[in-house]
């Protein structure tokens, strides 16, 4: 092999392409609604230029995406829209909650809010702050990235013992308002 | 009809409230004594002639419908409020109506027929405090979802108490169709958003389609309800402030400045005049910020990306600004009721001077990129367009109102801060449509650059940011660490909160959209009893079907962006 072809080729598993290829490339499906989506197109636009961190890509459609950055505060009203889009995504998919609405309801402890994403759906990263800076949000995005190659060796290993396939990240998973 | 430069003084000769009052029986109008403003309690008998004659008798001319909402009272016999507020642009003077009624009769007429813009404030009063609106064409819950039960603002109503929306309530769209246009057999009915990029991600447009042309739309709103009214009664009077800065995020400082200034006039302290210079700067780069956001998505709606990286460049450089200010980029609470946060960076001067050079070359540039724009042209021009007298009419304000022809600019009508010392004009623009909307937010930031240049040349005020009032301003850490009674202070302002007198009180500001009031309420304790956020895109927004209907769908994306409509302000 490295006499006909020499250093250009590199042996690997198909699974470390894969892992190499969904972690250094995230098409994120933005769900932003508030003063977080002013910061994610912050994060977005020239000077922080998320491309770097290969995640510019951004889908609006939840069948073109694999992670749901949930960007702003939902509330009761928009429960049901946001359980939709996450039921539409195709998997694997991951949830990236940013800023403390979407994380914990944050100081709206009120009639029409929803105290965290993760009443309807399972979240994968949990990024804080009121809106969180451009370089929180990015710290996330590089936490999924490992987050991703550790979830795979998990599940690699779980079917290795012969465990069923299918993981459940969030115990709330299912229960939706919906 | 409209007036077409900023109203002076003496246009209030004429102004004559007695002449309307004489038409009523005596007894039905009633003056309030120690009022704000010029106040009348009305029975409700007489309310939809007094509201038709007000805004048509020439002595009075109170068309611009400014702002309507409820306020309960569970100790009083007749137990809700409500409060209408009026302007008139004509003779610039403004006029509260309240109407008081039981809560087992709680009816009030609708206005729907003499203002347009009332339509949805009335649907937020039957949401929030159950007061059914006889003669209102549809309504029904505007800001909570179909699935809630009771009425939030009533004072009875826990606040944390919430409600699920299951599949099946979900609103169905009602579609007013032109008359001979009921056959949907050929039509498409389209639904776009709420999770939609050009809808902001929070509107949910409904549309009946001809071919591409729109024949009747509905609009929902609400995905974005945070219930700030309702958290506002349940905290202290300073701990509203980082609440203000979320309802129109892309200007938080604005926000902060209108409510402080709100609760800086019932406690009757005035900002120092360091704190009022930076007050003034500050909002100028927020209007900027604003501004930019506003125009740069709209050229993205219309397929021109570029603008929005240059305009985000401005926005970048101003969050340096604000970061040294107070800490935060986006949401700043750098304002305190009686001033500011801390004292400013030293080297805020020079900081804004590079601004104020860096800034020019970003709006040149996309000048040069879009204004001759075949492309942009026809898109904007012509599209979405409304007159000054039916802008008026539905309640319009801020730059959407000065692009068709009518110059109501609050820092110009009823300066506050340091307006009336520096040389600025308001800018005014007559076509009424998107292109004119674009337009005017660009030379709106350039006044905006001229008033912070002429404040930077007078050079920044000495002296303290916030006033020197123990009951107001908390002690300096250095003084809570040493002496008694600062402690003393400190503890009772964090735990008491500021005791504003009772009373109510009013003000505006010039919003990045818009007229920015807030009504305040205060029983004397340490929060407040009712407060309410006059938000400037709501009665903008309820324009919205109107002014896209007859037109193509992608135009109505583009008209969307132009109104510069804001979620959490329009929600709050």
């Amino acid at each position: 092999m490295n006499k006909m072809f020499g250093e250009s080729w590199v042996t690997t598993t198909f699974e470390t392409l894969e892992d190499w290829a969904q972690r250094n490339s995230f098409w994120p499906f933005p769900f932003g609604t508030a003063c977080c989506a002013i910061e994610f197109m912050g994060t977005v636009s020239s000077h922080y230029d998320v491309s770097r961190f290969g995640s510019e890509v951004v889908r609006f459609s939840p069948r073109q995406s694999d992670v749901l950055l949930v960007a702003g505060t939902i509330n009761d009203k928009m429960a049901p829209v946001l359980k939709k889009i996450y039921d539409q995504m195709a998997e694997p998919r991951w949830v990236i909650s940013m800023g403390a609405c979407a994380c914990s309801g944050g100081f709206y402890r009120s009639y029409h809010v929803m105290q965290g994403i993760d009443e309807i759906i399972p979240v994968d990263v949990y990024v804080p702050g009121c809106p969180p800076t451009p370089e929180g949000l990015i710290y996330g995005i590089l936490q999924l990235k490992e987050k991703v190659v550790r979830d795979r060796k998990k599940l690699a290993a779980r079917s290795a013992q012969g465990r069923p396939e299918k993981e459940t990240t969030g115990a709330h998973a299912g229960s939706a308002t919906a | 009809m409209p007036t077409l430069a900023p109203p002076p003084p003496e246009t209030r000769v004429g102004y004559d409230l007695d002449a309307v009052r004489a038409k009523f029986p005596a007894g039905s109008i009633t003056t309030q004594e120690g009022a704000p403003w010029p106040t009348w309690i009305v029975r409700r008998e007489i309310l939809v002639d007094l509201a038709r004659e007000l805004r048509d008798n020439p002595a009075t001319r109170l068309d611009l419908f400014v702002d309507l909402f409820g306020v309960d009272y569970p100790d009083r016999a007749e137990r809700f409020e409500v409060v209408y507020n009026l302007y008139s642009l004509p003779f610039h003077a403004r006029l509260f109506l309240k109407v008081a009624v039981r809560e087992d009769d709680a009816v009030v007429p609708s206005l729907v027929k003499i203002w347009k813009g009332v339509d949805w404030f009335e649907r937020e009063l039957y949401d929030m405090f159950g007061l059914h609106v006889e003669g209102h064409p549809h309504l029904r819950r505007i800001l909570c979802h179909e699935g809630f039960q009771g009425h939030p603002l009533r004072k009875d109503y826990d606040a944390a108490r919430r409600w699920i929306l299951t599949e099946d309530k979900i609103y169905k769209p009602h579609f007013d169709l032109p008359d001979g246009e009921d056959d949907l057999f050929e039509r498409m009915t389209i639904n776009i958003g709420p999770s939609h990029p050009a809808m902001h991600g929070t509107f949910r447009l409904m549309a009946v389609l001809d071919g591409e042309t729109i024949i009747a739309s509905d609009i929902e709103i609400g995905y974005l309800h945070r219930c700030f009214e309702k958290m506002a009664e349940t905290h202290n009077w300073q701990q509203v402030i980082p609440y203000t800065d979320r309802l129109n995020y892309c200007s938080a400082f604005i926000n902060n400045v209108g409510y402080c200034k709100t609760v800086e006039k019932m406690l009757g302290v005035e900002a120092p005049p360091k704190a009022v210079w930076a007050r003034t700067i500050l909002s100028e780069f927020s209007r900027i910020m604003d501004h930019c956001v506003c125009n740069g998505t709209t050229l993205v709606d219309a397929g021109a990306l570029t603008n929005f990286w240059y305009m985000f460049q401005i926005r970048e450089e101003i969050y340096g600004l604000l970061e040294s200010v107070c800490g935060a980029r986006l949401t700043v609470s750098a304002c305190r009721i009686g001033g500011l946060i801390q004292n400013l960076p030293p080297d805020f001067e020079a900081r804004c001077r590079t601004l104020l050079t860096m800034i020019p070359p970003f709006i040149k540039d996309v000048e040069d990129l879009v204004d001759k724009n075949r492309i942009w042209l026809d898109r904007s021009v012509g599209i979405a367009s409304i007159t000054g007298a039916e802008a008026v009419n539905w309640g319009w304000t801020g730059p959407c109102l000065r692009a068709s022809g009518v110059a109501y600019d609050v820092r110009k009508a009823y300066p506050y801060d340091l307006y009336d010392t520096v040389e600025w004009e308001v800018p005014v623009l007559y076509g009424g449509d998107v292109y004119d909307r674009y337009r005017i937010r660009m030379l709106e930031i350039r006044q905006s650059l001229s008033i912070i240049r002429q404040l930077l040349d007078r050079g920044m005020p000495e002296g303290p940011h916030i006033v020197d009032d123990p009951h107001v301003a908390l002690p300096s850490k250095d003084a809570c660490y040493n002496q008694m009674e600062a402690m003393i202070y400190h503890f009772k302002l964090i735990m008491d909160g500021i005791q504003v007198p009772a009373g109510e009180a009013y003000t505006m500001v010039e919003g990045a959209n818009g007229e920015l009031g807030f009504y305040a309420i205060s029983d004397g304790t340490g929060k407040p009893y009712r407060l309410h956020c006059r938000p400037p895109c709501f009665p903008i927004f309820s324009t919205f079907p109107q002014l896209i209907n007859g037109g193509s769908l992608s135009d109505s994306i583009v008209s969307l962006g132009g109104l510069n409509v804001i979620a959490g302000e329009l929600e709050r």
